[in-house]
Formats: structure tokens, C-alpha cells, sequence
């Protein structure tokens, strides 16, 4: 018998499971189809292209409810990612911060930073979306609270910033003399336009920035055959900003700020509160952890390290930067990466406030609004699956390079 | 039939491996419940109390179909359902009837497969600015920030209508009404819209009603009513009646106090065929004589259930209006019982 | 000459240290007002400490524990002389929804047997989280357990949970005598089979024929009547319960040499954990009855305990893996060289290190999921957070915020931070340095 011969045994046995596979797989489609058939709705992703007919707030493409489907579930994807990589960044910081005041000899603030810990951790973070958007809602002023002789709020940073409950107004660069746009896949669901003052912008810091390279470079090399390191930190400054300057000036760069009229706010970048809410409550929460893993693996480096360090003469923040960070930050990135992917997943719990990321338009709105579960459930896991995928791979491949080398 | 399976170790006694493709009424009838599946809480018409007793003017419909068929009014499992979920949960058997507060649309009805078996409330898109604002009509609301409950179909005549008017506005979309009212209150948000009833009774929960006026614009007819699947039209059919008895109730006069007498025989042959003393309406329906007089006997007709959950004397405070009976200029209009 | 130089023959006795450095006053130099930095992250935070708190106190302390409508609470709050709406809190509504809360809508009669099912729980953990602490003998209760849980909740008869439990005892009896007969490839096979026949075919007759001939049973609730922190627990406690065995298997599946086996395993554990939750909720409220036979149609509490088994089994398989991998590579060597064979090796050697070892891991990952289960509420199930929308519906309550949420997190936090208070002990405990 195959099973009983060491030569076949392996191969037998995967046949058998990829048969069991197979079979399990084709009764699932099987039966789908069957449902399908008897509920009288085959797959068909044509809704995609009727229109969406409802309306998106908070969005960073152009956008109206004549738009498609499509196009309503692309607006989400984008605010998905947006909420993603805010709320990693300010998770990273946040958890840096709080993990290493918990290991700091301030009695009162190392328990402080332990209470946050444990506090965050311990609730969900459903309860924690929703809690926060409670407290912007109640605690922060309406827009008709600026209004009047003796307003009982008022903007701040010099009339610049309003935070009301309906969320954060903050300036918008304007150019007057534009570049104009380019529009791209004009007309269709997935258009989209860029700027050309932006393009210019980042191909003019860019360049700054391979100068000022060049220059460090340049320095490094001074210093390793004579000693002596020239000082370059104002050239390396200015051949980034004067040309920045030059170019912003040039393009009639000037800030637009929200003014209160009619109803709301105008003019300005308007983040909503759903976005703030969401974004405070998934860095909060993540942070919590993340401080746990910063913690943790500045204590996995043993104190000799400090200690051998400070004996080279080293001051204390350049131990930190030159001799513990870099050793932690190989115990600390895998941890962080699937914290980031938590967050990312946490981040489909934005239906809770109202914030339109995918869940909320394809797995929310057009779900109900077509009736087609299926193709929007299996699409929504697709594409989440896609964001987790990427992050990881892109992380992983951070992993490896700072990995220890081993020789 | 029901007949315990067991999934590993697992033993779940809520597990009912049938056929659901029979029909809808023998299924309940050998389940002995109705389920019946309602709103997860909206004020006046489903609800939960402290007992975990449902109550509520959808409930009512539920409770109403449960008796005629099942003879016990309290023979209903409720089951709660989402925006997102309602439709899978009756499509999929999971659920016998719809009562949650749902439009009746042209897609809900060809499109998705349900057959609505009438309209218990007659109800239309408004929309509530608090006092202060000044403002006397929805046109004047151009820039202002709306909260609008998700799942429903408020998000769409909400669009249509400022893109009509060529106002623009900015969407606040929110799950569940709680939280509407919380935003609405804190000046969140300028305007708060859902279906007038709904606004109704929110309005009379705050602390000052009278500080918050509803428009006068009403945007969207949505006719509300209770649903089944399509293509049992038996199951149809009860469902569609005893909604029916409760509207023909009230109009005949026949009421949960005086049911028991009228039910001894009366001049009015109309009535005694709906109770059952003439006629054989029962059987046809495969029921019983008695299906309506139950239905009736278990909250009271049309118009009690209504005072009773909704009406004027309630914290929600709603006037009949539109659902008044068309002898007093309602819509209310039950077929005949002949 | 007389040296006449003093030598001091006794010690001076200890001194007093100085006054800034000793008693409270040191420790708080030492540990509060060290430098400049410190004095002021002191003084920030202590203002931050101040103004929450007094924010928060004020609040909770109202006179409102009676209170039966929000109106009421406003009335009571108004003649004790608190200011406005957000003066105080309105306790009257967890006066009279805490039981529901906790419970859900679970027959009021009924309500000892959850808690039976829970303390008993705690029993049944005892000798493998205790081990040194309780008789061994107590293992048997553990190994009943799993059957006597679910009888408890869902009730019914007890001939259920006994038909599921002689399923294991037929597969073993099969699995011994065929083994002792043929070999112990063709018992496992046919202990798996015999098992699955049982289950799938006969036990449904058996019990039925049992329970006509001696009907013993208690009262069945049906799940839909599960909600509260009864339901998020539940549903925990049964993923997590689950979805240790599939862990187990999708574990060594991935560290298995078969490829094809291992990118299954690889697959289906990626998959999972590159998907949020509330999609894997999604697919058991709206897809699940289309994956299955035309006319299955079980409700949607076991629909989302499915879900979630196969959520958490991903995270476990990864737990596991953790285990297996932090276990040496002389305890493989060392069963090879006794001449185990794979399974025996296992089950022997590899396995019980390894889910010792794992126990933290698998701590935490019920941690995560019983705070996962709040997401329930988005499909329409009423656990805690459900249920506060739900007792937000009511007349009465209509407009109610903090007094819930609050009551939930603190319930929560109570349950999550013992949870995580315990794995740390444990963590510490098993920490016994044989690496």
C-alpha cells in the first residue's frame, strides 16, 4: 500500500489532502451556486457601474452621488489608507514616547504611562472609537459657538486652526500663479487628477536633498582621511530651502484659512471629527501596545551595552541613537509590524462613527443599496487582504535590512 | 422537523437542520414560534424592556401575526436585525416576516425577491433644526451639515433632493439614532433627518422639544410595512390579512374590549365574517375561525396599538395623519373582508 | 612617653540620615522632583491628574441610583443642585439594566446555570493552570467539561452532550483495537471514521431513542435569548476552546515537510489574519447560509461562533508555532532518537512543552478575542454594546451616554486586566530557564 512505503508515503498523503481540498472547495461552490440560482441572483458585478446616489464627506478624490459605484468604493479604499497611515505614524511616536517614559525613574509618571497602558489595552477598541467620538462631540464647541459679538469660542494659532465638533479646520496651501492639473483616465470611475505645482514641489526637494547628500558625502570623506569634519549643515540647509523658497514664491504660494460662513466653516482643509475620532482612537489604543513592545525591547538589551558605551565616552543621547535603538529596533520591528496590521484591520471599525473607508461604502452603503452581499463581502475581504499583504511584505523587507548580519 | 446535529464537541440545541423550502406556515406552526424579525431598537417601535419583553408598534404586527396563526401572541421569537442585515435574514429563512420599520421600493420588491404585504405606517423623509437657526425650509439649508442615519434609504432622497434643489450640503452619516440625537444635540451637526415619525419621537425625548422645529418639507413618500420572501403566497397572504384585520378592526369599531361581545354575533355581517361567526375566511387562509378575532384580541386594533405605542399620549406623540383611516382623510384603506 | 592619644573603643551609633533625603520627603526628591525635566513632567502630570479628576468625580457621585427615566434623574439632579445636563450621572438605568446587561435576555429562573457553567469553568481550568495546586484527579473533570458547558447553557437533554462525548470514546476504542490489530495509521484512520459515522449518522437516532425511553433534561433556551457579557464570554470561551485543536493542527501543518499540506496551512492562516473581523462577521450574517446546503439554516449565534473559531484558530495556529519554535532542537533530536515516531513524538515529547510554553500566547489571544466580540453589535446581535443601543430605544433612557459605555468598559477592564494580570504570573512561573 502507498501509505505503508517511506518512498511514497509524503506524496501520498498530499494527494490526499489536496483531493479533500478540492472536493471541500467544489461542495462550497457547488452549494453557492445552487443558492445563488434558487435566490435568482448570479454573480454579477455590473452594479459597479450604476450610480452610487449617496454622498461622501470626507474624501480626497472629487466626488458627487451621480458617481458609480466604482468610484464611491475607491473614495473608501483611499480613506482606508489615509486613516491607516495616520494612524500609524502617530502610533509609533505615541508608543515610542509613552514606552519610554514608563521605564523613566519619575515615579508618578511611570505609573501614569502604566495606567494608560493598562487602560487602553484592557478595553475594546470599538468602545474606545466610540468613546472618543463622544467626547469631540460634546466637549468641543459648535461652529455657531465662534459666531457672534462675544463668541464663546474662538479660532486659535492666530485665527488659523478652529476646532469645533464637526472637526479640525486647518489652513490649505493655494498657489495663484498654478501649474493647473493633469487630469488622468478622464471621465472614467477611477480619474483622478495631479497637481503639477505638487510634481514640481517634490522634484525640486528632491533634488535639494541629492545635493545635500552629495555634500555629506563629500564631508564623510574630508573627515575619514584628515580628521577633521568641515562644518556643512548650512550649505546641506540651503541648497534645500533656498530653491524650495524660489519655487514656492514663484508659484504664488500663500495659505487659505477657513472662515465661518453660513453654516460651517469655510475654506480650509477640513478634517471631520469622524476621521479625528477614528484616528485618535486606533493611535491611542495601538499605542498602548506599541509602548509594551518599546518597552520590552529596550530591556532586552543587556546594560553592558550602556555601560561599554558610556566607557567609549559617548554622551547619553548618542547611546541611545548609536548603540540602543538600533540593537531594540531588531527586537522591536517584528511586533510592530503586526501591530500596524491590527490597526489597519481596526481601521474597518470606522462604520462605528460614520467615517466612509471601504467598509463603510462597499461593505456599508452599496451592500444595502444592491443587495449583492456576495461579490461586495468577497471583494471587501480581497482588498483587504491586498492592504495586509503589502504592508507586511514591505515591512518584512525593512525587517531584513536591519536585521543583525551575521558573518 | 427538528433533530439535534453535533458540530465536534459543540451541542446547540438552536440548530434546526430543515427544509426551508416548505412552506413558510407549516415550518412555524411545527416550530410552535413565529420569528419575526424587528429593528435592534427604535423608540416606539421595537424596543426591548428591562425584562427583555419586546414592545413597540412593529412588535405589535409581529405579535398579531403570532396569534392568528399560532393562537399565542407571546409565540414569537424577535429577532434583531441591522440595516445590512434584515434583508439576508429573510431571504436566507432565518426569519418568517419582516417588521422593521422597511420601504416598500420597486427594487425591495422585484429586485430582492420580497413580497411586502402591505403598509402599517405611512411615513416621509423631514427634517429637525433646532429653533435658533432661523430656518423655516429645507431650501435654506444650503452649506449645512446633515446627520443622516445609514442603512436606509435616507441617504439616497437626501442626495437626490439637494442635488434637485442644486444646494450643497455636508453628510454626516451615522449607525444608529442614539448616536444621531447625540451629535444632533451637541450642534454636531445643523440638521438632523429620517423619517418623521422618527424625528417625532426623538424631538419629544429632549429635554426642550419645543426649542427644535421639524420643516415642513417631507422629501420622500416611504411607505412602511411589514415583508415576507417571495413565492409563498400562502404565508403571503396571512401576513397581508392580519394586518388587514387590525385596519378593518378599527374601521368596523371592533376593539380589544368589546371584541369578545362582537365576536357573539352582530348585525353587521362585514364584522361577523372578519370574526368568524360567518363565512369561512379562516379556512381558506388555512387558518382557524377565530385567526382575526386573536390577532385583533391580542393589542387591539390598528388604532389602539397605534395610541398605545405611538400615539398622541406617548412620549413619541405622533398624530394619525396620513394613517388615519379614509373614512377621516387618512390612507388606511383595508380591502374588503368578503 | 605615655601615648595619651585618644582611640575611640565603640562605634558612634547609625545618624539620622538628613531630613531631604529620608521618609517622604527623600523619596519624593529621589523619585518626583529629581532635576528639572522630572519636576516639571511631575507637575504637568499631577495637573493632568487634578483636572480629570475633577471632571470625573463630581459626576459619578449623583444621587440618581433611583431614578426610573432620564427625566427623573434630571429632576433628582436639578433639587440636589447640580448644574445642567452633564452635571451628574443618571445611575437609575444601570440600576435597572445591569442584570440584562450581564445576562442579556436569558430566562430570569435560568440565570444559575451560567453562572454554574462559569464558576465550574473555573474547575475545570484549575488543573492546568494550577497543576501543582489541586489534586490531579480533577483532569477528568477537565476532559468533561467541554460537554457539560454547552448542556448547561443551551440545555436540553442530556443525552446530547453524552452522544458527542461517546463519539470520542468510540473513535478511541476503534482506534485501539484496530491499531493493536493492524497498525496505528490504520486505527487513527478508522478511530476518525467510526467517530464521524457516529456523529454524523447515528447519534441523532441514539439520542432520540434515549430521551423517549428516559427522558432526563433541563430546560432548553434557545441562543437567540443569549446576550450581554454572557454572550461576549461565551462566544470567547467557545472560539477559544475550538480553536485550539484546529491551532494545533493548522501549527504543525505549517512547520510540516508536505507542501502541499503546508501551503493549505499557510493559506488559510494568512488569509484569516489579513482580513479584519467585521468582514469574517459580514460573511456569518449574510454569506454563510449561501456556502452551505440549500435549506441548512442554523441561527446566527452559532453562524458568528463559527466565524470566530476560525478567526482565533489562525491566531493560535501562530501562538503554537511560537511554542513549537521556541522549544529546542534536542527535544526533536531526543524523541527521534527513542525511536518515537512522528505522533508519538508529538503527543509525547513536543506538544505538551510547547503548549505550556504557549499558554501566555494563548491567554492573550482570548484576551483579543473576548475584546473582539463587541463587534458583534455591528450585525445586530446584542452584546453589551448592542444592548446599550438597544436600552438607548427605550422611551426612558432615550439619550443616555457615559453611564454605559462606562459601565461596559469597567467591566471589561475588570475582566481583561485579570486575564492579563494572570498570564503575566503565569509567564513568570513558567519562566523555569531550561532553554
Amino acid at each position: 500500500m502507498l501509505l505503508y512505503d517511506t518512498r511514497y508515503r509524503s506524496a501520498t498523503i498530499q494527494v490526499i489532502a489536496l483531493i479533500f481540498f478540492m472536493l471541500l472547495a467544489a461542495w462550497l461552490i457547488n452549494n453557492t451556486a445552487q443558492n445563488l440560482a434558487e435566490l435568482g441572483k448570479p454573480i454579477d458585478f455590473g452594479f459597479f457601474s450604476e450610480p452610487a446616489s449617496y454622498d461622501i464627506n470626507q474624501r480626497l478624490l472629487d466626488y458627487n452621488s451621480r458617481d458609480t459605484h466604482l468610484r464611491a468604493a475607491l473614495i473608501g479604499l483611499l480613506n482606508t489608507l489615509v486613516v491607516a497611515v495616520l494612524g500609524c505614524a502617530t502610533a509609533t511616536i505615541l508608543g515610542v514616547i509613552i514606552g519610554v517614559l514608563r521605564l523613566s525613574h519619575n515615579w508618578l509618571i511611570g505609573r501614569l504611562m502604566t495606567v494608560y497602558v493598562e487602560m487602553f489595552r484592557n478595553v475594546p477598541v470599538l468602545l474606545w472609537i466610540v468613546f472618543i467620538m463622544a467626547i469631540l462631540i460634546e466637549t468641543l464647541p459648535a461652529p455657531r459657538a465662534f459666531r457672534g459679538e462675544d463668541p464663546a469660542a474662538s479660532m486659535l494659532l492666530g485665527d488659523t486652526v478652529a476646532l469645533t465638533n464637526r472637526g479640525v479646520y486647518i489652513p490649505e496651501p493655494l498657489f495663484s500663479r498654478s501649474l493647473g492639473d493633469v487630469h488622468m483616465l478622464g471621465g472614467s470611475g477611477l480619474r483622478f487628477d495631479i497637481s503639477l505645482d505638487l510634481i514640481l514641489l517634490l522634484v525640486v526637494l528632491g533634488g535639494g536633498l541629492w545635493v545635500s547628500r552629495r555634500i555629506k558625502r563629500r564631508a564623510d570623506r574630508i573627515q575619514e582621511s584628515t580628521g577633521v569634519r568641515p562644518t556643512t549643515w548650512y550649505l546641506r540647509l540651503g541648497v534645500i530651502v533656498v530653491p524650495l523658497a524660489i519655487v514656492l514664491t514663484v508659484l504664488g504660494f500663500h495659505l487659505g484659512y477657513p472662515a465661518l460662513k453660513g453654516f460651517n466653516f469655510q475654506g480650509g482643509t477640513h478634517l471631520r471629527n469622524s476621521l479625528i475620532a477614528l484616528w485618535l482612537a486606533l493611535s491611542l489604543y495601538t499605542a498602548a501596545f506599541v509602548a509594551e513592545i518599546v518597552r520590552s525591547g529596550i530591556m532586552a538589551i543587556s546594560k553592558g551595552q550602556t555601560e561599554a558605551a558610556s566607557a567609549l565616552g559617548l554622551r547619553s543621547n548618542r547611546i541611545m541613537s548609536l548603540v540602543i535603538l538600533p540593537q531594540a529596533l531588531r527586537v522591536i520591528v517584528p511586533p510592530l509590524i503586526s501591530q500596524y496590521l491590527n490597526l489597519t484591520k481596526n481601521s474597518s471599525l470606522a462604520i462605528a462613527v460614520g467615517y466612509m473607508d471601504i467598509t463603510g461604502t462597499l461593505g456599508g452603503i452599496t451592500m444595502n443599496q444592491t443587495g449583492r452581499e456576495l461579490e461586495c463581502v468577497l471583494l471587501l475581504m480581497l482588498v483587504y487582504l491586498v492592504i495586509s499583504l503589502s504592508i507586511s511584505t514591505v515591512m518584512n523587507w525593512y525587517n531584513e535590512s536591519v536585521k543583525l548580519k551575521e558573518r | 422537523m427538528k433533530k439535534s446535529v453535533f458540530f465536534g464537541a459543540l451541542t446547540v440545541a438552536g440548530l434546526a437542520a430543515g427544509a426551508a423550502a416548505a412552506g413558510t406556515m407549516d415550518d412555524v406552526k411545527a416550530r410552535g414560534k413565529l420569528n419575526c424579525g424587528v429593528t435592534t431598537g427604535l423608540v416606539g417601535f421595537a424596543a426591548p424592556d428591562a425584562n427583555g419583553e419586546w414592545n413597540g408598534f412593529d412588535v405589535a404586527v409581529c405579535r398579531a401575526v403570532a396569534a392568528a396563526v399560532l393562537g399565542d401572541q407571546n409565540a414569537v421569537e424577535f429577532v434583531p436585525t441591522t440595516g445590512k442585515t434584515r434583508f439576508t435574514a429573510l431571504a436566507s429563512g432565518e426569519i418568517d416576516m419582516l417588521a422593521r420599520n422597511t420601504t416598500w421600493t420597486f427594487s425591495r420588491d422585484v429586485d430582492l425577491k420580497f413580497e411586502f404585504v402591505g403598509v402599517n405606517y405611512y411615513d416621509g423623509q423631514g427634517f429637525m433644526v433646532p429653533k435658533s437657526l432661523g430656518v423655516s425650509s429645507a431650501k435654506e439649508l444650503d452649506g449645512a451639515t446633515v446627520c443622516i442615519q445609514t442603512g436606509t434609504t435616507t441617504e439616497l432622497n437626501l442626495a437626490d433632493f439637494f442635488r434637485s434643489n442644486n444646494i450643497s450640503y455636508e453628510p454626516v452619516p451615522i449607525e444608529t439614532n442614539a448616536e444621531a440625537q447625540q451629535q444632533y444635540l451637541a450642534g454636531a451637526c445643523d440638521v438632523y433627518t429620517t423619517d418623521a415619525s422618527g424625528l417625532a419621537a426623538t424631538r419629544a425625548t429632549f429635554e426642550t422639544p419645543g426649542d427644535h422645529v421639524i420643516l415642513p418639507e417631507i422629501i420622500s413618500k416611504e411607505p412602511l410595512g411589514p415583508l415576507v420572501r417571495h413565492g409563498d403566497n400562502e404565508w403571503g397572504d396571512i401576513a397581508r390579512w392580519s394586518l388587514n384585520a387590525l385596519i378593518a378592526a378599527e374601521e368596523y369599531g371592533v376593539t380589544s374590549a368589546n371584541i369578545e361581545e362582537l365576536a357573539k354575533g352582530t348585525n353587521n355581517p362585514e364584522i361577523n365574517r372578519l370574526l368568524g361567526t360567518e363565512g369561512t375566511l379562516g379556512e381558506m387562509l388555512g387558518l382557524d375561525k377565530e385567526w382575526a378575532k386573536r390577532a385583533i384580541a391580542a393589542n387591539g386594533n390598528y388604532g389602539e396599538i397605534f395610541a398605545k405605542n405611538i400615539g398622541e399620549n406617548t412620549p413619541v406623540g405622533l398624530a394619525r395623519g396620513l394613517n388615519a383611516q379614509w373614512t377621516n382623510g387618512g390612507l388606511l384603506y383595508a380591502p374588503p373582508f368578503r | 612617653m605615655s601615648d595619651v592619644s585618644f582611640v575611640r573603643t565603640e562605634m558612634l551609633p547609625e545618624k539620622a540620615p538628613p531630613v531631604t533625603s529620608a521618609g517622604a520627603i527623600g523619596w519624593m526628591r529621589e523619585n518626583l522632583f529629581s532635576g528639572w525635566f522630572n519636576t516639571a513632567l511631575t507637575l504637568v502630570s499631577l495637573v493632568v491628574i487634578l483636572y480629570v479628576l475633577s471632571a470625573i468625580v463630581p459626576w459619578v457621585l449623583s444621587p440618581t441610583w433611583s431614578g426610573t427615566s432620564l427625566n427623573e434623574c434630571r429632576e433628582m439632579l436639578a433639587a440636589a443642585g447640580h448644574n445642567g445636563g452633564h452635571g451628574g450621572a443618571c445611575w437609575g438605568v444601570i440600576r435597572e439594566r445591569w442584570i440584562q446587561l450581564l445576562f442579556g435576555f436569558y430566562p430570569s429562573e435560568l440565570y444559575w446555570r451560567p453562572i454554574a457553567a462559569f464558576i465550574l469553568l473555573a474547575v475545570a481550568l484549575a488543573p492546568i493552570l494550577f497543576s501543582d495546586k489541586v489534586p490531579g484527579k480533577l483532569i477528568w473533570f477537565s476532559a468533561a467539561y467541554p460537554f457539560i458547558f454547552p448542556w448547561l447553557l443551551w440545555g436540553g437533554t442530556v443525552w446530547g452532550p453524552i452522544a458527542a462525548a461517546a463519539g470520542f470514546g468510540i473513535g478511541f476504542v476503534v482506534y485501539r483495537i484496530l491499531s493493536d490489530a493492524v497498525s496505528s495509521l490504520a486505527g487513527m484512520i478508522g478511530g476518525l471514521v467510526a467517530a464521524l459515522i457516529w456523529w454524523l449518522a447515528l447519534s441523532g437516532l441514539a439520542v432520540s431513542a434515549l430521551e423517549s425511553i428516559l427522558p432526563i433534561g433541563i430546560e432548553a433556551v434557545e441562543s437567540r435569548k443569549f446576550g450581554g457579557f454572557m454572550l461576549s464570554i461565551t462566544i470567547g470561551i467557545v472560539a477559544i476552546a475550538c480553536s485550539l485543536p484546529l491551532g494545533v493542527v493548522l501549527a504543525l501543518g505549517r512547520q510540516s515537510d508536505l507542501l502541499i499540506v503546508k501551503y493549505l496551512c499557510v493559506g488559510f492562516i494568512e488569509f484569516i489574519r489579513g482580513v479584519p473581523l467585521i468582514t469574517l462577521l459580514f460573511v456569518a450574517s449574510t454569506l454563510l447560509n449561501i456556502f452551505m446546503p440549500p435549506g441548512t439554516n442554523f441561527d446566527i449565534i452559532l453562524r458568528v461562533l463559527i466565524m470566530v473559531t476560525l478567526f482565533a484558530s489562525a491566531y493560535m495556529a501562530e501562538v503554537i508555532r511560537g511554542g513549537l519554535a521556541a522549544l529546542p532542537k534536542g527535544q526533536y533530536e531526543g524523541a527521534d532518537s527513542l525511536g518515537l515516531d512522528y505522533w508519538q513524538s508529538q503527543r509525547l515529547i513536543i506538544m505538551p512543552q510547547a503548549l505550556k510554553i504557549s499558554i501566555p500566547g494563548i491567554v492573550s489571544t482570548f484576551i483579543g478575542v473576548f475584546k473582539d466580540t463587541t463587534l458583534v453589535s455591528i450585525i445586530g446581535l446584542l452584546d453589551p454594546l448592542g444592548l446599550s443601543n438597544a436600552i438607548r430605544a427605550d422611551a426612558n433612557w432615550n439619550g443616555i451616554v457615559w453611564e454605559l459605555y462606562g459601565f461596559i468598559a469597567l467591566l471589561f477592564f475588570v475582566f481583561c486586566f485579570g486575564m492579563s494580570r494572570y498570564s503575566m504570573y503565569l509567564e513568570r512561573k513558567l519562566q523555569t530557564g531550561h532553554r
